[in-house]
């Protein structure tokens, strides 16, 4: 009988030294609570830090409950939904912990679905919880209820709804497991209203019972042998490398391989970081905006070995005809990753860590010399650049004196578009996790969010958060900048304000005859100094290269709130080189279309 | 060459610049595969099951699904078809659902399948007697009769029910269901 006791109040003292009563006596004398206590305490139990949340109808249970019984974790009130998810993606890819959100039903679910969507083709661990009308009132059309479980079925890992007060704890632990194993990805849970105020006894499981669900976490012996092998013979090997690096921790032990056998290495856009760009072995990022020399590297290559990367169709560019010569080892935790676009030779499903330690000692310093020099000769025929001697402020410029500012210590995070290529081209990071980026989707509007999600899994580590926006992605989420503001979150806020949707416009431009069709934003764009202000956050503006570094200078020494720096940058700049979309990753532009622009 | 081949675009781009011959082997093959899957017999595994051939563009031809001898797991036999590497990541991605707990790729190893058919056919004087002896060659049952429609069952492999339902079109097929193909190993192999 004492044992049963103390199973059930294990994470549940009877009274805190706040004097909280923490849970009421049922008449046969164990302890109950409502679904939302029990909802609560499996958070704590969970060891949930951060939850972003929006309350409302269907979720008003929880809220008082969180008012009563003052759970451990923090909640921070965002503004809007979407900025919750990205919010918990930012806090998951700072920390590499699982982001949790919590949100009412119909359109507090509705408008998670961006987030969730983004959270999946990244594969970030989080988990949505949504709320729900009454179980009996479900499919009634009735008030705030949508089929979140329906909508958001193709965009997650696994979902729940739960019908059953009894099977709660069980399913948050379930959906904390799916979410930050295997590939990780977002899981929805659905909460309805009533299992919410239902009451039994709380147990938080200890282990996990999911008897369809399994990974394969250590990658075949024969396997990791092969790739020895054949790394030991090629003459022109190249790592390609990939989140699923930074996500499995792998990016010191690939440093380490890579250093070993004197192999260079290219990122995608989400691999920034894993290995450091100030390698003499880095060619910095590959793909449709990555470097001419990594392009170079992998069409001549003769072995590409994939660490946790996707050959995503902005790194291969036409299919047909890349890396023709490379044979392919793919390192990956998920098998239908494997040989999906691109044929793989040896595939070693697993752990990208496991892997690569136990590929370690298995392979010696090889002779790439001759490889090298080759790169060597690419990287100093078309370095990245662009023209700065006109007076005119660029993008490029400010971001270059942002990162001499930070020394690749902080961590950055971008939106999506012109800004972001440039951030990932000159940004130069050498630690993994310090850049965060919406990839697979491209969610404009995801930048603030998710860095003030970062800043709030970074407190107390004193590492800077910069927030990378274009003018277009900024106002799309803006509104969270109060809530930075609430908790005083010093970010670094950049906004990259070229008056344009910069980077359809450089499309436009190349590709559809300067038909520049609803991409000015001259007349829609906020003043951003006051919009800031307005957010209580600082707000500084800069027009010509001279003030930038002040203009820095005055935003680092900001540490109790949100600093918002504007750049008005020219509109005319183009991100290069580029590979045109459907074109082969060695038909790269380098430089602006002139007649001798293709190389 | 690259729109009759398994290989992908980029394998023969790759197999030529390595001076590898394409083998004719390497041709491509439109199977046919029978894929049976044990999930958690709940709604929403099912639902996940379907919504994935949808979400990405597998072809779905015919889809059975039933609770097996213990009533939290369901079976479904999913018939599809696609090249080899479609296939695979048929199987892959099914298999990456939470709820599945089985793939069972049936096709590449002996086994039975069935299908059931319930034909409605209209009848007269002058052809009922023909129609019950093709009903007798093919070892259908009449399960329904009115003055002026029969209605047939009739179990085997599909490619029997096309044949009967071919032999029947000529009197006039008023109402037909099909139950889709339920397949499983064969437990023996004889001279393996």
């Amino acid at each position: 009988m004492k044992d049963d006791q103390n199973t059930t109040t294990k994470s549940m003292p009877e009274t805190r030294e706040d004097g909280i009563e923490q849970a009421r006596t049922s008449v046969n004398g164990s302890k109950r609570m409502s679904g939302a206590e029990i909802f609560l305490r499996s958070l704590d139990a969970e060891g949930v830090e951060v939850v972003f949340g929006h309350p409302g109808g269907a979720v008003i249970k929880i809220y008082d409950e969180m008012a009563r019984i003052k759970p451990d974790f923090e909640h921070v009130l965002v503004r809007h939904e979407q900025g919750g998810t990205h919010a918990a993606e930012g806090y998951a890819k700072a920390t590499g912990k699982v982001g949790t959100v919590l949100v009412t039903s119909g359109p507090g679910a509705t408008n998670t679905v961006t987030g969730i969507a983004d959270a999946y083709l990244d594969s970030v661990p989080i988990v949505v919880f949504t709320g729900q009308v009454p179980t009996h009132l479900i499919g009634n059309d009735a008030f705030q209820e949508c089929d979140t479980i329906g909508i958001t079925r193709s965009i997650t890992k696994h979902s729940f709804l739960v019908r059953d007060v009894k099977d709660l704890a069980r399913t948050v632990k379930h959906a904390y497991h799916i979410a930050r194993t295997g590939r990780p990805g977002p899981v929805v849970v659905d909460l309805p209203k009533d299992v919410l105020l239902d009451e039994t006894e709380f147990v938080y499981p200890e282990d996990v019972d999911l008897r369809g669900y399994s990974f394969t976490a250590h990658g075949a012996e024969n396997k990791i042998r092969r790739a020895a092998g054949m790394m030991a013979e090629a003459k022109k090997p190249l790592f390609y490398v990939g989140g699923g690096t930074v996500g499995g921790d792998a990016s010191e032990i690939l440093t380490k391989v890579a250093r070993k056998t004197r192999i260079p290495v290219t990122t995608t856009l989400h691999g920034l970081g894993a290995f450091p760009e100030d390698d003499e072995l880095s060619l910095g990022m590959l793909g449709m905006h990555g470097t001419w020399y990594a392009n170079m590297a992998v069409q001549n290559s003769d072995l590409i070995i994939a660490v946790g990367a996707r050959f995503d169709d902005r790194v291969t560019g036409k299919l047909e005809s890349w890396a023709p010569h490379a044979k392919i080892i793919h390192m990956d935790i998920d098998p239908s990753s494997i040989s999906k676009n691109v044929y793989v030779d040896c595939a070693i499903v697993g752990d990208t860590r496991d892997a690569l330690e136990r590929l370690e000692p298995l392979v010696e310093a090889g002779d790439t010399d001759a490889w090298l020099q080759q790169i060597d000769a690419w990287r100093k025929k078309a370095p990245l650049e662009y023209d700065q001697d006109d007076g005119r402020l660029r993008a490029q410029y400010v971001l270059q004196r942002i990162r001499e500012q930070s020394k690749g210590e902080a961590v950055t995070v971008t939106d999506v578009g012109q800004h972001q290529m440039w951030a990932a081209q000159y940004g130069r990071f050498i630690h993994p996790r310090s850049h965060i980026t919406s990839g697979g989707l491209g969610t404009m509007g995801f930048c603030l969010p998710a860095a003030m999600g970062a800043a709030f899994g970074l407190r107390g580590t004193g590492r800077t958060v910069v927030s990378i926006n274009g003018d277009g992605g900024f106002v799309m989420n803006a509104q969270e900048l109060s809530v930075a503001a609430a908790h005083k979150l010093p970010l670094k806020i950049v906004v990259i304000n070229n008056n344009f949707l910069g980077m359809v416009r450089q499309w436009q431009e190349l590709f559809h005859e300067e038909r520049f069709s609803h991409t000015d934003l001259t007349e829609t764009n906020p003043d951003f100094v006051k919009l800031a202000e307005a957010h209580h956050c600082v707000g500084l503006r800069a027009e010509k290269p001279e003030e930038v570094d002040e203009i820095i200078k005055q935003a680092w020494e900001v540490n109790d709130r949100p600093v918002v720096m504007e750049f008005r940058v020219i509109k005319e700049e183009m991100v290069f080189p580029m590979v045109p979309s459907g074109a082969s990753t060695d038909e790269m532009i380098t430089k602006r279309l002139t007649p001798n622009a293709f190389v | 060459m690259a729109d009759t081949s398994t290989l992908t675009p980029q394998q023969i781009i790759r197999k030529k610049a390595q001076g590898e011959p394409i083998e004719s082997g390497e041709k491509k093959h439109e199977h046919r595969h029978i894929i049976a899957v044990r999930l958690e017999n709940t709604i929403g595994a099912l639902n996940r099951v379907i919504n994935l051939f949808s979400a990405r563009g597998f072809n779905l031809e015919s889809v059975t699904v039933g609770e097996t001898d213990d009533s939290t797991i369901s079976r479904m036999t999913i018939v599809t078809t696609g090249d080899d590497r479609i296939i695979a990541q048929v199987n892959r991605q099914l298999n990456r659902l939470v709820d599945v707990l089985e793939v069972i790729d049936l096709t590449s190893n002996e086994h039975v399948e069935r299908e059931l058919c319930l034909l409605k056919v209209s009848y007269t004087k002058q052809n009922r007697s023909e129609m019950m002896d093709t009903l007798d060659i093919f070892r259908g049952k009449v399960v329904d009769v009115t003055p002026d429609t029969m209605t047939f069952e009739l179990t085997g492999p599909s490619k029997k029910i096309n044949a009967f339902i071919g032999m029947m079109r000529q009197h006039g097929i008023e109402e037909m269901a099909r139950s889709g193909r339920v397949a499983m190993h064969r437990a023996l192999h004889f001279g393996d």
